[in-house]
């Protein structure tokens, strides 16, 4: 074997390594790459799921559009990497996607013990069931010895263990890996009822055969605060998607939306709208972003309540009078000023 | 001498010289693999460090926060029974549905495979339809399809259950048996020890039977007498000592039947789908290993007047086992893989609720993988043990 050849071998290999074990910032590397690579749920209508042209509609792919806007300018610039719910934080945490906007509930232990930073909430859910009509179950305790179709991986799971071990109640757990399945699995009847957040069980529930043959039990059965993740570990990164939720909410407050942004930008004297649109400060450069992010953002996404309305509205899930609201109309919305 | 070897061969210098030159690249290879190795171990532990991720072994004693349904020789206790009791759950649900596979795939298969070989057109053609369908469907698509086409719209809910005299059900959500429940402990005893002696009592006759044929060419009807020992005795001894076994019954709640014995659909959906890939592969093994033996043999064993059955029970396939056994090691090696696939119809085996779920709740990624492959390790080699012991035996001996 020629010496120089297997030298260049090691030398090679070598590099290989090391550009393995050499990491930068997740936006130096997402401005290189040109496009942001989002984990998203595989099909969980008003959250995230593709429309009849293919493209990702919902209120999660919006965060995605938008931290594109914020970043690159360009709201289209997303590659979307459909996730179960298994696969999620290990695909975050190997750096297989930039951000994780996949209906994730905030935790204390996924916070603090899957190397985790949780974002910001941009839909707050709670646990609830949906039960085959014809069973007649009107409430909750009355599931006792049911088999239970439920997306693994989650904290659904949980809830539920809890609270049947609280009300000394058993069930079976069936338990599938994406959230199509699981719907697809109380339909043909594995299960005699199916859990998940409400507002996943009212999306669930426009796509069974038979809508009319399920209903969704009153009971609200845990606290589900929803929104984006990141990796812990890099502060740039986490600021800067934390404020792109933090902008769209901030936008709602503030009364700028999709149609007016470019008058307002041109003539609002209104300081707090002009640091929002980066017409005075350097709001952007702060996040190490152009100044016009939350201009990008808003123009090609909408603030918030347009994302709401575009997507969670049509499952049926009014926001008025719901914690999804704003917390100047009773919810609990509640974004940190822009300054 | 010396001189003639100077100036033939001069010395040459140590980086030419191809032993010194073999042991030096091997030397770095070891290198660059024991680098890479510790770059990689290094890096992760500084990723997991940076992002405050703790690893090790402790939360294998915590409680398991959520539940587990199929589970029929562990107790599974929600709120009580710990990780490390999913991680032996896994384990069993994965070595019954590979153990049920094995058999039914390694019966059909030899039945397909033999099938192929008829004489007839139309038993011959239909192992063809069914080895090349069978073999070229994916096998995830297929236990999909057992689950959700065949079994589940197919099967009538908990409320219509089929019943077979009121003590067997089956319905959409799997099968409901009686379950043997001890009544009288020393009667059970009893029974069982009559049930061991059975066993060896038809051993014993099986080598008597044998010496008998060697010695004097009459055979004897081992396997009906055995069948009649090994069921009469321990049903005799049963009734004597006054049904000391009950059944409990399975019975209809309010949602599915409780109690007795239960089998869940996804169980069956799996066992199906493996055993019907996995026997077309076995089919064509064992196809190729009759091939194997020389045809000769089978025209001697004809004009010797054995019936074709015999041909093929006393000639053929003891000499084709031996071409047939190693690939159908393999097979069931594949076969027990497999099962992981379990997850699409929700059996709970070792990767779904244990790399699955458990991995997913704790986000112990690199102690919860590599026990899982260390279960599938020791899983595959116990098997590939086995067999390999059972080849050694059947083995042509060399006289």
């Amino acid at each position: 074997m020629n010496t120089n050849m297997f030298i260049k071998l090691i030398v090679t290999a070598g590099a290989l390594l090391l550009s393995i074990t050499a990491s930068a910032g997740t936006l130096e590397d997402v401005k290189k790459r040109g496009h942001l690579v989002c984990g998203v749920n595989n099909g969980v209508p008003g959250f995230s799921a593709p429309d009849d042209k293919g493209r990702m509609q919902g209120i999660d792919a919006d965060v995605c559009y938008a931290t594109a806007a914020a970043v690159l300018g360009d709201a289209s610039k997303v590659e979307f990497t459909p996730l179960t719910a298994k696969e999620r934080f290990t695909a975050l945490s190997s750096g297989e996607v930039d951000v994780l906007s996949r209906n994730t509930t905030h935790t204390l232990h996924r916070d603090a013990a899957l190397g985790l930073n949780f974002t910001y909430y941009n839909y707050i859910d709670g646990q609830g069931f949906m039960v085959k009509k014809d069973l007649g179950v009107k409430r909750a305790l009355e599931l006792d010895g049911a088999a239970i179709c439920i997306q693994q991986g989650t904290t659904t799971e949980l809830n539920l263990a809890d609270y049947f071990r609280a009300n000394n109640m058993q069930y079976k757990p069936i338990g599938y890996e994406t959230a199509p399945q699981t719907r697809d699995g109380f339909d043909k009847g594995a299960c005699d009822v199916l859990t998940s957040d409400k507002s996943q069980l009212a999306a669930h529930r426009t796509e069974l055969k038979d809508p009319t043959s399920a209903i969704i039990l009153p009971e609200t059965i845990s606290k589900e605060p929803l929104g984006p993740v990141v990796r812990q570990g890099d502060d740039v990164w986490f600021n800067i998607v934390k404020w792109v939720v933090y902008a769209m909410i901030n936008a709602e407050e503030a009364g700028i939306n999709s149609r007016n942004v470019d008058k307002l930008r041109e003539n609002s004297d209104d300081p707090n709208i002009k640091r929002i649109l980066g017409v005075e400060g350097e709001m952007g450069k702060n996040l190490q972003l152009s100044n016009d992010w939350a201009y990008n953002i808003i123009k090609q996404v909408g603030n918030y309540g347009e994302s709401y309305s575009r997507n969670v509205e049509p499952l049926g899930l009014a926001r008025k009078g719901s914690v999804n609201a704003l917390w100047t109309r009773g919810g609990v919305l509640y974004a940190p000023p822009i300054r | 001498m010396k001189q003639d070897t100077k100036h033939t061969a001069p010395a040459t210098p140590w980086h030419r010289d191809p032993a010194v030159r073999a042991l030096v690249f091997q030397a770095l290879l070891v290198l660059v693999v024991a680098w890479s190795l510790g770059t990689i171990f290094s890096n992760t532990i500084t990723n997991l460090e940076s992002r405050g991720i703790h690893t090790g072994f402790d939360f294998l004693d915590e409680v398991a926060p959520f539940a587990v349904g199929f589970s029929p020789f562990i107790e599974f206790i929600l709120g009580e029974s710990t990780y490390w009791d999913v991680f032996l759950i896994g384990i069993q649900n994965t070595m019954i549905v590979s153990f049920l596979g094995i058999i039914a795939a390694t019966l059909l298969g030899f039945i397909i495979g033999i099938m192929r070989l008829s004489p007839n057109w139309l038993v011959s053609k239909i192992a063809s339809v069914y080895i090349e369908t069978f073999r070229n469907i994916p096998l995830l698509l297929q236990i999909m399809f057992w689950n959700f086409a065949i079994f589940l719209p197919t099967l009538p809910g908990p409320r219509q259950s089929l019943s077979l005299g009121e003590s067997l059900f089956l319905n959409n959500r799997g099968l409901y048996l009686p379950k043997p429940v001890v009544e009288n402990e020393a009667g059970t005893w009893v029974v069982v020890i009559s049930a061991i002696a059975a066993v060896i009592a038809c051993g014993v006759l099986y080598r008597w039977a044998r010496r008998r044929k060697d010695q004097t060419g009459q055979s004897f009807p081992i396997f009906s007498i055995s069948l009649l020992i090994i069921v009469l005795l321990p049903m005799t001894v049963y009734f004597i000592a006054g049904n000391p076994i009950a059944a409990e019954l399975p019975e209809l709640k309010r949602f599915n039947f409780e109690g007795g014995m239960q089998m869940p659909l996804p169980l069956f959906s799996l066992w199906f789908a493996l055993t019907t890939y996995t026997a077309a592969f076995i089919g064509e093994t064992v196809r190729g290993g009759i091939l194997a033996v020389d045809h000769g043999q089978t025209e001697a064993a004809n004009s010797l007047g054995l019936r074709r059955g015999q041909v093929l029970r006393l000639v053929v396939i003891p000499q084709a086992l031996r071409v047939i056994i190693p690939p159908t090691i393999s097979q069931f090696l594949n076969l027990t893989k497999n099962s992981s696939l379990a997850v699409a119809v929700a059996y709970e085996e070792l990767v779904n609720i244990w790399s699955g779920i458990a991995l997913n709740q704790t986000g112990q990624a690199l102690v919860i993988i590599a026990m899982t492959i260390v279960v599938y390790e020791t899983l595959s080699l116990a098997t590939s043990a086995i067999l390999n012991f059972y080849n050694a035996r059947i083995q042509l001996v060399e006289r």
